[in-house]
């Protein structure tokens, strides 16, 4: 692309973002639409950012990670613990504590990466299951090292900061974000390495470090989610990050395709909405259904479409010009 | 030095019910290469029908296993059929997700008002308890029945597998699924039953599981079930002894965390202790390191 294509691409992303984030904030504002359902959709956005970090590492990278949800949870409290102990309650700050949620849980990654990811397929998915339990019980017990936090009993009185501006702009971002980056040198690297590790480590890729890399950026994505949602529900329990957690992601991903940035956004809010219209529609002596239909949901459509409802094909907005 | 040995030889019993249960995923797992999350699940429909077997039917003990026995197998032999088995050839993430679906449909199915209810039951006892003490150690007659009914399951396992022509088929076929084919084995057949078969190991652990801790409900076998499968991939997966061991390590330190730190923190030692095993050993204690072709 020349410059001025760059600058041009640039502009028109930044006005779309804008109108992104005006619409979100018109949603909200103007009381249109009802408040719970605004809340189900922030919490869609939420749920595609989480999605798209580990569709980063599973979908592009190839790395069979089940412990997303112990990330998003890292997310959670650390942007949780920084706005409440910043006190006030502005733009600002919830900025930074975002920030510090998407910096804590890559952090994290880091540490854990470095010896984990020398295991591969399934044991790295063991491992991170493994990690994924410890967190777990660590936000069990985190009233013990750290009374803020609230442990069992879950953490309360979280400033309401998350708006569906926010959700939107955020969305927004990642999105081009991760698109920019799986199609960049980088991302054909990550990618390389899912299709064969040997071959693209004989090609000289550092395998490890790309690796590495990939699984540090959608764990920060995953923290990112996390600090957006403490903001938005005000109150944090660990049962919201237990295995459970981490599996609804997978199911997201492997259900929009594996590195298909397009099926995880249709997966994540088709997912979420399901789960609610369900609530709705089904008549209250059935209500139990619920969760009986939503795995045989589940099964016919990989039966159906084991490649994921996308397969390989994306929406205009996201293909990179190299595939039909 | 009698508290050690006393939380021991608890280790030991939750390490031999993880056994049954860490034995049908190494199974499965050696042969198909799947992670069977719906494991855990055919777990406690074993319990279950150990409960009707007892309270409404009131069967004696060995019936109540073999009914445990045959109904998981045909649970476990009926799922495979329909959701795994057109998905064979398929990228192996979405035999992952259905395995998923079946774990969600079989706890949801079973707390449904008309199956079995979701409300916790207590298991009734088949028989008096009474304990033996030595040495300030006290031993029930329940842990006696579950060293003597998992000694005898993995007696019986190992001459499956080693002394009849299906077992000799079930190691062709985890060995390598055309040749096996080429050779005159019926795959299909084959992997149906070594889904029953751990799913009947499953059932005699969920029964046994009901005797020892008596409360049960239809969400039972998600943490006894991730920790089994856990306990097959610590002790090496695919491997018969290695999961038996891999069950104790997890009974064990599970046990004495309990005991020693806190019982708030059992649920992580495990987890820490995995970790750290597949770090110094990729593939698990007894596990053998595939080299992968080029």
């Amino acid at each position: 692309m020349t410059g001025a294509g760059r600058i041009a691409s640039f502009a028109r992303n930044a006005a779309a973002f804008a109108a992104a984030a005006a619409a979100g904030y018109l949603l909200e504002a103007t009381g249109i639409v009802n408040p719970y359902w605004i809340q189900i959709f922030q919490l869609a956005c939420i749920m595609s950012i989480s999605a798209l970090g580990l569709n980063l590492i599973y979908g592009f990278t190839g790395l069979f990670s089940l412990g997303h949800a112990a990330f998003y949870g890292i997310g959670a409290y650390t942007a949780a613990c920084v706005m409440k102990s910043a006190g006030g309650e502005s733009q600002a700050v919830f900025l930074v504590s975002l920030a510090a949620g998407t910096a804590g849980a890559a952090a994290v990654a880091l540490l854990v990466g470095l010896p984990v990811l020398r295991l591969t397929s399934d044991y790295l998915g063991i491992a991170t299951l493994g990690f994924g339990i410890i967190m777990k019980v660590l936000f069990d017990n985190a009233d013990s090292f750290l009374p803020m936090a609230g442990g069992a009993r879950g953490m309360t009185g979280i400033a309401k900061m998350t708006n569906a501006a926010w959700c939107v702009a955020s969305l927004w971002i990642v999105a081009v974000a991760v698109r920019n980056l799986v199609r960049s040198g980088f991302g054909r690297a990550l990618v390389s390495i899912r299709e064969d590790e040997i071959a693209a480590e004989s090609v000289g890729i550092d395998t490890f470090l790309y690796k590495l890399a990939g699984f540090v950026a959608g764990c920060g994505l995953a923290g990112m989610a996390g600090g957006l949602y403490a903001h938005l529900y005000t109150f944090l329990h660990p049962g919201n990050f237990d295995f459970f957690k981490s599996v609804d992601v997978l199911v997201i991903v492997v259900l929009g395709g594996l590195g298909n940035i397009s099926g995880t956004l249709v997966a994540s809010f088709g997912w979420i909405f399901l789960l609610e219209v369900l609530r709705v529609v089904l008549p209250s002596e059935f209500i139990e259904f619920r969760w009986v239909l939503i795995p045989v949901l589940l099964i016919v459509t990989m039966l159906l479409r084991p490649q994921g409802l996308f397969g390989f094909r994306e929406f205009r907005f996201f293909r990179d010009g190299t595939e039909g | 030095m009698e508290y050690f040995l006393q939380q021991f030889l608890n280790g030991l019993q939750t390490g031999f019910v993880y056994a049954l249960i860490a034995l049908g995923y190494t199974m499965v797992y050696g042969i198909v290469r799947l992670i069977n999350f719906a494991h855990g699940d055919v777990f406690m429909v074993g319990a279950f029908l150990g409960l009707y077997a007892i309270e409404k039917f009131g069967l004696p003990l060995p019936a109540v296993f073999l009914l445990a026995v045959f109904g998981c197998a045909l649970v476990a032999v009926a799922m495979e059929r329909v959701a795994y088995r057109p998905l064979r050839e398929a990228p192996r993430i979405a035999s992952l997700i259905t395995a998923i679906g079946m774990s969600l449909f079989l706890e949801y199915f079973t707390s449904l008002r008309q199956v079995f209810g979701p409300n916790y039951y207590s298991f009734p006892r088949p028989f008096p308890v009474t304990s033996w003490e030595a040495g300030g150690v006290s031993l029930t007659n329940i842990q006696v029945i579950i060293f003597a009914v998992t000694l005898c399951c993995l007696a019986i396992l190992q001459f499956v597998v080693f002394r009849t022509r299906m077992g000799k088929a079930m190691r062709a076929v985890s060995y390598d699924h055309v040749t096996a084919g080429l050779m005159g084995v019926n795959v299909n057949m084959v992997i149906s039953f070594t889904f029953g078969l751990g799913a009947a190991l499953a059932g005699v652990g969920g029964v046994l599981y009901g005797i020892a801790y008596p409360q049960i409900n239809t969400f039972m076998g998600v943490m006894p079930g991730l920790k089994a499968f856990t306990a097959a991939v610590l002790g090496g997966i695919g491997s018969i002894p290695g999961a038996v061991l891999g069950a104790l390590i997890m009974g064990q330190s599970e046990t004495l965390t309990a005991a020693y730190l806190s019982s708030t923190y059992r649920d992580g030692i495990a987890f820490v202790i995995l970790i750290a095993v597949l770090l110094l050993r990729p593939t698990g204690i007894l596990g053998v390191r595939r080299t992968e072709k080029v």
